[in-house]
């Protein structure tokens, strides 16, 4: 890639120590972000999506650890930093976008104090033009009558006002990079689309990279330029979305698109993956899917396989490994 | 071909008034929600009727009042020609009961966290002395739980043991427990994964086929609702818009409303077709909007959209509330 990516993840291990032995969250994970890009990760429940995002904004709740490799934000490591440090950069450079808008607000402040005191924090302004930024935000994020909103409480909003408020409290500080889990799980249809269009708006006017967490398909196709596609705490496949979507190179991938149900295409039944995701306590040996995916084969089940070019996208299949050297 | 269920100007009233102290001191008045205001329609034997929209417009609160888990504030629900309200008050309730079910939407909310499976699926067979015997009762549980795709052993374990996708096939067994002819399902997929979705929604159409099955299935995935039903009715804020056969719905929406649901579904195969931005949101149901509820967000509405309610008509073939269809400027 040309541009100098703003996130860079490297092989990141996450653990979750129990009385029971240790869990093994994400296993060598590594991608990047550039800056203006909006990178999706999707996968299903429990594949370990969101703990991505809480290990690279510094929210993991313990006992979960970052247990191995690094995450650089431009250049510098961030997941080693002290507590103090990594809170500076937390709304400053990284903003973070949650699933859901009620309880990621405060229900006792006005939503202006809580957006003034978020940039008075990070900016060095006065309360006077912290106020007024916060009004310009409320505006840019699509609040009518941001005047007179900014002093009313969460409560007196709805869901998808809500949402807004709460994508510019993110942008309060201008971060550079902002972690969006699930921001439009919990919202109508109708209401879906106006909060991707917004924040595909906002990425391509402030240039900030995102990492879009979503379990849905769709909405990595309307809002991405690149996804990442999870399995069982590893990425399975990665790559630019409308190759990913039309030509997976995973088994996991196709399985999953085929199981969407279509608004273009008629069938009489769904692709359907049988099983379930593996728990965390009993990852088959090998490559993860293997149980269940109806290509698996002999070397699937004994060597895991990692990331390797597979057409225009990246995937950890066996199936797209170069044929064995055979020596002369 | 007789309808199986018939729905006739079927209301539901929520009273969510302030205390009686509050209302005398503060002087509020009495204040109503009409959840459900004036929905008709019919479901055929073996077909599937589909309730779309999206939170709020009161699809659930129709699920509800169809098996009768609330009364009626206006109008008839009939069920294979007899009142349901009527028959739950007399003594063939219970045979009623049996022959409609309900699924719900969230699997780890409406499965007894103390109860074996067995138990669970077992319970509508005690409770209606289909099974005399233990040995019986347990030949019955395993072979529920065999035809949505899931072992004999599985008896014994306890809802924790099971994933949501297996937990929903639970409760569908403990539907089917009863050989009910008709089943409303509140959104049974939405708290689920689209693998296990998938999973899900092919055993329902499998058992449809071989047991006729009706299905009332009430949704907000309109792609969901596209793979499972025959025909759609399209609800806004208590009123169904548009009621139409799933082809007819999906090939040519009529209703504003109709059309501005599917343009937001996000476009997943990347067709760049042309879609209209979607604006606004919901009205707030105690204040509704004067004349059709959709006006304020329609980019079609007019002076008679805003102060005259348009009735369902008949329509080329399809039912439809709006004027502007019928006065064929849309």
């Amino acid at each position: 890639m040309a541009i100098k990516p703003l996130l860079e993840v490297r092989h990141l291990r996450v653990e979750f120590p129990t009385r029971r032995g240790t869990l093994l969250a994400l296993d060598d994970v590594s991608f990047d972000i550039a800056p203006g890009e909006i990178l999706g990760v999707v996968g299903e429940s429990g594949a370990g999506k969101s703990l991505t995002g809480a290990a690279i904004i510094g929210l993991l709740e313990p006992p979960g650890r970052v247990a191995g490799g690094e995450i650089l934000l431009d250049g510098q490591r961030i997941d080693n930093l002290p507590a103090e440090a990594m809170r500076k950069i937390r709304g400053r450079r990284i903003g973070a976008i949650f699933q859901d808008p009620l309880t990621s607000l405060n229900p006792l402040y006005t939503v202006g104090r809580q957006i003034i005191e978020t940039i008075q924090v990070h900016l060095k302004v006065s309360a006077a033009e912290a106020r007024q930024r916060a009004i310009a935000l409320l505006q840019e994020t699509g609040i009518p009558a941001a005047e007179q909103r900014i002093d009313q409480y969460p409560h007196q909003f709805s869901g998808g006002m809500r949402q807004r408020v709460v994508i510019a409290l993110a942008l309060a500080a201008q971060p550079e990079l902002i972690v969006a889990d699930e921001p439009t799980t919990a919202l109508d249809v109708s209401i879906q689309a106006q909060i991707i269009a917004l924040l595909k708006k906002l990425t391509k006017e402030h240039g900030a990279a995102v990492m879009l967490v979503t379990h849905d398909m769709g909405v990595i196709a309307e809002a991405c330029d690149r996804v990442a596609v999870m399995y069982a705490g590893r990425i399975v496949e990665i790559g630019p979305v409308a190759e990913v979507i039309h030509h997976p190179a995973h088994p996991y991938t196709a399985g999953l698109m085929g199981s969407i149900p279509s608004m273009d295409i008629e069938r009489e039944r769904l692709m359907q993956i049988d099983g379930a995701m593996p728990r965390l306590n009993a990852i088959p040996s090998g490559c993860a899917f293997n149980p269940r995916c109806p290509q698996a084969f002999e070397r699937c089940r004994s060597e895991r396989p990692d990331l390797m070019p597979a057409g225009a996208t990246r995937a950890a299949c066996w199936l797209h490994a170069e044929p064995l050297q055979v020596p002369a | 071909m007789t309808a199986l269920v018939e729905v006739t100007d079927l209301a539901k009233t929520f009273d969510v008034s302030a205390p009686w102290l509050n209302r005398v001191i503060e002087r509020q008045p009495r204040r109503f929600v009409h959840a459900v205001d004036g929905v008709s329609f019919a479901i055929q034997r073996g077909q599937t009727l589909a309730l779309v929209g999206e939170s709020g417009c009161g699809k659930s609160t129709v699920a509800r009042l169809l098996v009768g888990l609330y009364g009626p504030t206006r109008g008839d629900v009939v069920f294979d020609g007899r009142n349901t309200a009527q028959t739950l008050a007399s003594p063939d309730a219970r045979a009623l009961r049996k022959r409609m079910q309900m699924i719900f939407q969230d699997p780890y909310a409406s499965l007894n966290p103390r109860w074996k499976v067995r138990d669970i699926v077992g319970e509508p067979l005690r409770e209606h002395g289909l099974a005399m015997t233990e040995a019986e009762l347990e030949a019955k549980v395993a072979e529920l739980l065999r035809s949505v795709g899931m072992g004999a052993a599985d008896m014994e374990k306890f809802p924790h043991q099971f994933s949501g996708g297996q937990r929903q096939r639970i409760s569908i067994a403990r539907a089917l427990a009863t050989e009910p002819e008709f089943l409303i399902c509140d959104e049974p997929t939405s708290a689920l994964d689209v693998s296990v979705q998938a999973q899900v929604l092919n055993i329902m159409k499998d058992l449809q086929r071989q047991r006729g099955l009706t299905y009332l299935f009430i949704s907000h995935n309109l792609a969901v609702v596209r793979h499972v039903a025959d025909q759609v009715g399209v609800m806004y804020l208590g009123r169904l818009v548009e009621l139409a056969d799933r082809k007819a719905l999906f090939a040519t929406p009529r209703h504003p409303y109709t059309r501005m649901l599917l343009d937001a579904i996000p476009d997943i195969a990347m067709t760049g077709r042309q879609r209209t931005p979607v604006q606004g949101e919901v009205p707030n149901p105690l204040q509704p909007p004067t004349g059709c509820a959709f006006h304020p967000r329609c980019p079609h509405a007019n002076a008679r959209c805003s102060s005259e309610r348009p009735e369902m008509t008949l329509f080329q073939g399809i039912r439809i509330a709006c004027h502007g269809v019928t006065e064929g400027r849309i």
